[in-house]
């Protein structure tokens, strides 16, 4: 099993719990083959992983090595060819797509590179959406929106579409939209890639706060190396192949 | 489904393109809808309208009121026939009238029947030389009262007050007593004369015991197929001509049905490729392919009831405005009810070729995507 390097962590107190018996996502032998056209390509290579309940893991590496398929694979969107995946206390490796998409509502939050907030719903709305697509329990998730809007101090712009935020403040929407469904697990995905160095370090400090605050494990994918000390520990890939 | 109905209410001008298509196209259909219903009520309503569950013609008639001929003998097999409560004769003749404000050689075509059942809207028979006139008549200058002459031997007949929806073959109508009838047409027809118990049809009136269709059945058995028996409905449909306006009229409905699917597959085949990253996003976070494909059902419906709406009330002011008597337009509740139930059905058949693309739609490719 590679459990990667701990880089720069921040303080002692923060340091990963790659190590306790409680995960939030173990990766086994993973292996994930694409086919093109008579070729197939090995997007990962039996990669392991395994991230603590409240673990920031950065995953660093160039284009094309493996990032996005590790980081789909761990998030419920695709299979592995082979190898075992589990997220929170759930084997996911046979689910099929009706179970993952419950799995992604359930129990993993999703922060996108482009933000991806839905244009036309308001800053709250966009958190409400997972209740829309989820359980439907309206009251507690409008308490639970109003909450999370107070904590990421965007409460007086729970009524602005994301055409009237700044981009830090679709940035923190959409950690408030990953936060929704109480996660085991938040996968970011160049949280940073837009934003200026001034404005990553901020987004990174309000991630780390984040996770850390509510003991929510979350691995960061990034190739911007400047950003990797907000991590407790960073792992590499390059050519699907997982290095510590 | 909330999802999709905000996006309407937040950005209306994306839906304003196909909600204008559609406006048309509920427009066209009520028109095309209001057409027929009103060339084949101008046609058929004296014979629709009448209160009888049966009609019975001459067998060799085609269920034609001028080419059929019933008398006596068979008036009593069919009141023997088990079922049936009431038989009344019914007759017509149509001639030119002349009317009184109008030229002398300004006729008004009008068709004037001979009744012993009443049919609907009209009590017993008026007195000899009297008639119930159409309301549709009004506009040709027939006014209660007034007399008008008929055929060339004018026979003069009085108009003893209107009726409505009652015309035939394209005629207003003048409701008589069957000896009316007989005298107009024995002095402007005369080739086509009748005796004195002969009628061109019967109108039967079973006692509730039977449906229609066996009565029909069981009447033609009595006579021995000497006569052609009808429900009210099918005899109206059976009027010449009829059967033929309402495939005519209703294969151009299909097809404007038809451009509204291809309208409205298209429409929503693009609106899907806009919203592709979108819904990859939402696929992402856990929405089902069959809840984003709820939600283009839902907004499909929403523009093409909200078309309807625009359109019938568009059609209910082209009726309004349309002067009595110029175009036959009927614009019933039924037939509004119809093409919106037909339109929304083209809505959900054309979003429903969208549903492949929308399966097809990746949530892998939310990630590792920059915009």
């Amino acid at each position: 099993m590679n459990h990667g390097r701990r880089d720069t962590p921040h303080t002692p107190d923060d340091q990963g719990t790659a190590a306790d018996s409680h995960t939030a996502l173990r990766l086994e032998a993973v292996r994930k083959v694409y086919r093109l056209g008579d070729d197939d390509v090995v997007a990962l290579h039996h990669a392991d992983l395994r991230v603590g309940a409240d673990e920031i893991v950065a995953l660093v590496g160039p284009s094309g090595s493996g990032k996005t398929t590790l980081c789909s694979i761990a998030g419920a969107i695709l299979s592995p060819t082979a190898g075992r995946v589990v997220v929170g206390e759930q084997d996911i490796t046979e689910f099929g797509e009706s179970e993952l998409s419950r799995v992604r509502r359930e129990s993993v939050g999703f922060v996108f590179q482009a933000v991806n907030l839905v244009p036309f719903l308001t800053a709250r709305e966009n958190l409400l959406v997972i209740d829309e697509l989820g359980s439907r329990n309206r009251s507690a998730a409008r308490a639970r929106a109003d909450q999370l809007l107070d904590e990421l101090g965007l409460a007086d712009r729970a009524s602005n579409l994301p055409s009237q935020l700044s981009g830090g403040q679709r940035q923190r929407v959409a950690i408030g939209r990953a936060l929704m469904n109480e996660p085991s697990l938040v996968l970011f995905d160049e949280p940073t890639s837009a934003l200026d160095t001034q404005l990553g370090e901020k987004v990174m400090e309000l991630i780390r706060h984040e996770m850390k605050a509510r003991g929510t494990a979350a691995v960061i994918v990034t190739h911007d190396e400047r950003m990797t000390h907000y991590a407790d520990r960073v792992v590499h890939i390059t050519d699907g192949v997982l290095a510590a | 489904m909330r999802l999709a109905l905000q996006e309407m209410r937040r950005r209306p001008g994306r839906f304003v393109t196909a909600t204008a298509i559609l406006t048309l196209i509920a427009l066209l259909l009520l028109f095309l809808g209001g057409l027929l219903d009103g060339l084949i009520g101008s046609a058929t309503s004296a014979i629709s309208g009448q209160t009888g569950d049966v009609i019975t013609f001459s067998s060799t008639s085609q269920s034609s009121l001028p080419s059929s001929r019933v008398g006596g003998a068979v008036r009593s097999e069919i009141a023997g026939v088990p079922g049936v409560e009431r038989v009344g004769g019914l007759g017509v003749t149509q001639v030119g009238a002349r009317v009184p404000g109008r030229s002398e050689r300004d006729l008004v075509d009008v068709a004037l029947f001979g009744y012993e059942l009443p049919p609907a809207g009209l009590g017993v028979p008026p007195d000899r030389a009297k008639a119930y006139a159409d309301t549709s008549l009004r506009a040709k200058g027939v006014a209660a009262g007034g007399t008008i002459l008929l055929g060339p031997a004018r026979t003069p007949i009085t108009i003893a007050g209107f009726v409505d929806g009652l015309r035939y073959g394209g005629q207003g109508t003048l409701w008589a007593s069957p000896e009316t009838w007989r005298v107009v047409q024995a002095a402007n027809r005369p080739d086509a004369a009748s005796a004195v118990d002969v009628f061109q049809a019967f109108v039967v009136r079973g006692d509730g015991s039977v449906r229609a269709a066996e009565l029909a059945r069981r009447i033609d058995d009595a006579t021995r197929g000497s006569t052609s028996s009808r429900t009210t409905a099918a005899a109206a449909d059976a009027q010449p001509g009829v059967e033929q306006q309402r495939s005519t009229f209703n294969q151009i409905i299909g097809a404007t049905v038809g451009v509204a699917i291809v309208v409205v597959a298209l429409f929503f085949a693009l609106l899907i490729v806009e919203r592709t990253a979108l819904y990859g996003v939402l696929k992402a976070i856990g929405a089902r392919s069959r809840t984003l494909f709820g939600g283009v059902v839902t907004q499909a419906i929403v523009v093409s009831l909200l078309a309807s709406a625009i359109g019938a009330l568009l059609a209910l002011v082209a009726a309004l405005t349309v002067p009595a008597g110029s175009i036959p337009f009927s614009l019933s509740p039924a037939r509004v009810l119809g093409t919106v139930a037909l339109l929304v059905l083209a809505a959900i058949l054309g979003c429903s070729f969208s549903l492949r693309r929308v399966l097809r739609i990746d949530p892998a490719s939310a990630i590792g995507t920059a915009s």
